[in-house]
């Protein structure tokens, strides 16, 4: 009784403007046209990723000895690569490998960055240290380094690439989150939770960290297209993505030796990947103008 | 009657560069229930760390504080958060004391759901609370950087309001704004004060406030209690020779008996690692030899106490 009586009260009002607080954000970002469009596009990739299967003309590991190297073609429009592989198939079904390595190494390294950040900056003092020194010997070796080194030790692969990546993005934003933190922690209103006796927890993450991530979404977004290319780094040492598994940084280092006879082999990976980056950076750029509150479009 | 808050030889030092600073050193005071207490000094003087001490948002050197006659001057966290409740503070800064990310519903909301109210009681508190402080209810989605000064600390008050205390320490919640909107805000305080029964600490530098709110009054110089008297007693005849120049340099609109202004010379002394005896010194002056034994907080007439040892040579 007492239940139905509060869905059919107030709350239900309420409920609807929160909603359409979520509404709002988006319609801002919507309003910035390069971020509509970039949206649409990245939008685009992930439906390609995910229908793959159905869109992809050829098997991207069906190898065409008819066909070696040949030039962008109507049967072939992006070529086929050196073994006959079509290069259109193998970008649609890379960008399976690649968005989710994109996408989760970015993710997990901002989650991290997000708590140690906020431990450090909040709590100060020897957790701080610890942190930040841990953070320091991380960055004093070359990312690229330190992602060879994972992967060497934890061997080849596709998860061991995500671990490999994640760890070395890590600690830059953590960097970050602590300046801002820093600057943000003499502002009253977390005394003011401190007074009402608000959790630590909850002052660290609904106080602290929304008034302090927002240089770091930006980073975020650069930081997806960033890993895509890192993985094709470790790949071209043999490290990441293996042979034949098919993924946009692989192509790229896989195109090497025909750069002269054949560039579209990594024209096209190339084009995909820059787009992509693309439009993640400037959606990024749009988000974190939405998110601000004092925006007034 | 026991008093709604307590304070005994209060102590709060800071570890600094160099050595101690006594923000506040041995103050001592009580407040009675429903009444306001106006603590007024200059800046620097260790008033708002007074005041932030007693709610525990400064974990305290030494002394006692009383609540209501309990001893809660070193709690554990989770006793804590019962006394929170009774205690509550009203910030300076209206635009950095509220969380520019958050609506206002949410701002107001935040301290009652970490005590755990829910869903539509919340809503009908919040409700009440906005009502109460005269927060329009059309704000209630809005973000703070779209509210004025008076109406940002309007809701910082209801915010401080949520969980009823009955103390609440109000730290300088006027001296950010505009005089018409300072005086809404004191009206506010007051008609809150006598609804509620609230006991109020006001801190402020500012003496026409602490005139017409405050019942009694703390004069603070350097983290230490130089006079404390009720206000008419105070305004009246101070005694202490600090009050004095405090008092005098309130501006006069009587052309014709202008108030004679007394200027202290000099700076205000380092409150690092001071030097026992009267901390005014410096500056006093009736400064002579006796004054720079320790001096004591003692009762010159009835609840008018001057920490001056010349007081009587003086007046």
């Amino acid at each position: 009784m007492v239940k139905s009586q509060a869905n059919a009260g107030s709350p239900v009002k309420t409920r609807r403007r929160k909603e359409s607080q979520f509404v709002m954000i988006f319609r801002r970002v919507l309003k910035d046209r390069a971020a509509t469009i970039s949206l649409c596009v990245i939008a685009f990739f992930v439906l390609v990723a995910i229908f793959a299967p159905l869109l992809a003309p050829y098997d991207p590991y069906e190898l065409d000895k008819s066909a070696l190297l040949s030039p962008p073609s109507w049967a072939h429009p992006f070529g086929t690569d050196q073994l006959g592989r079509d290069v259109l198939s193998r970008l649609i079904y890379g960008s399976r490998y690649s968005l989710t390595l994109g996408m989760l190494g970015s993710v997990v390294s901002l989650v991290c960055a997000c708590i140690l950040g906020c431990l450090a900056g909040y709590f100060g003092g020897i957790v701080e240290s610890i942190i930040m020194r841990c953070g320091d010997v991380m960055m004093s070796l070359p990312g690229t380094l330190l992602s060879i080194i994972i992967s060497a030790a934890l061997g080849p692969g596709y998860f061991t690439t995500l671990v490999a990546l994640t760890v070395g993005g890590i600690f830059g934003p953590t960097r970050m989150l602590r300046g801002q933190i820093l600057r943000e922690r003499g502002q009253e209103y977390l005394e003011a939770a401190e007074a009402y006796h608000c959790s630590k927890p909850k002052i660290m993450f609904t106080h602290l960290l929304p008034n302090s991530i927002s240089p770091l979404l930006l980073g975020f977004f650069m930081g997806i297209s960033g890993t895509i290319t890192s993985a094709a780094g470790l790949s071209f040492l043999g490290l990441g993505i293996q042979p034949p598994m098919a993924e946009w940084g692989a192509m790229l280092s896989d195109g090497r030796n025909y750069l002269r006879t054949a560039p579209y082999l990594i024209v096209f990976p190339g084009l995909i990947i820059m787009i992509f980056s693309w439009c993640m950076a400037l959606f990024g750029d749009a988000l974190r103008d939405a998110l601000d509150p004092k925006m007034k479009t | 009657m026991t008093p709604a808050i307590e304070v005994k030889n209060l102590k709060k030092y800071f570890e600094v560069h160099g050595g101690l600073l006594h923000a506040v050193d041995d103050v001592s005071f009580q407040i009675n229930p429903g009444t306001t207490m106006g603590v007024v000094g200059e800046s620097g003087c260790g008033k708002s760390t007074l005041g932030r001490t007693i709610i525990h948002l400064h974990e305290s050197t030494d002394g006692q504080i009383f609540l209501n006659g309990e001893d809660i001057t070193f709690l554990k966290r989770k006793e804590l958060k019962r006394i929170r409740q009774e205690m509550q503070i009203i910030f300076q800064d209206p635009y950095s004391s509220i969380n520019p990310r958050m609506t206002i519903e949410e701002i107001i909301a935040d301290p009652l759901k970490c005590y755990g109210w829910k869903g539509k009681e919340l809503e009908e508190k919040v409700t009440e609370l906005m009502d109460y402080t005269g927060v329009e209810q059309r704000l209630r989605m809005s973000y703070p950087h779209e509210l004025d000064g008076g109406r940002r600390q309007r809701v910082g008050i209801a915010r401080a309001l949520a969980l009823d205390p009955k103390f609440i320490v109000c730290d300088e919640p006027v001296s950010a704004l505009d005089v018409s909107i300072q005086a809404q805000v004191l009206n506010l305080l007051m008609d809150l004060q006598e609804q509620n029964n609230l006991t109020l600490m006001f801190v402020t530098h500012d003496l026409s406030v602490v005139k017409l709110i405050a019942n009694n009054i703390c004069v603070m110089y350097l983290g230490q209690l130089v006079e404390t008297a009720s206000t008419e007693k105070l305004f009246e005849s101070p005694l202490h020779p600090y009050t004095k120049a405090l008092l005098s340099a309130v501006p006069s609109v009587d052309v014709d008996h202008p108030t004679k202004r007394i200027l202290i010379q000099g700076e205000l002394t380092s409150p690092i690692n001071p030097k026992p005896g009267c901390r005014f010194y410096a500056r006093c002056p009736y400064a002579s030899e006796q004054c720079k034994q320790p001096q004591k907080l003692e009762e010159v007439e009835e609840g008018h106490m001057v920490s001056c040892c010349r007081v009587k040579e003086i007046n």
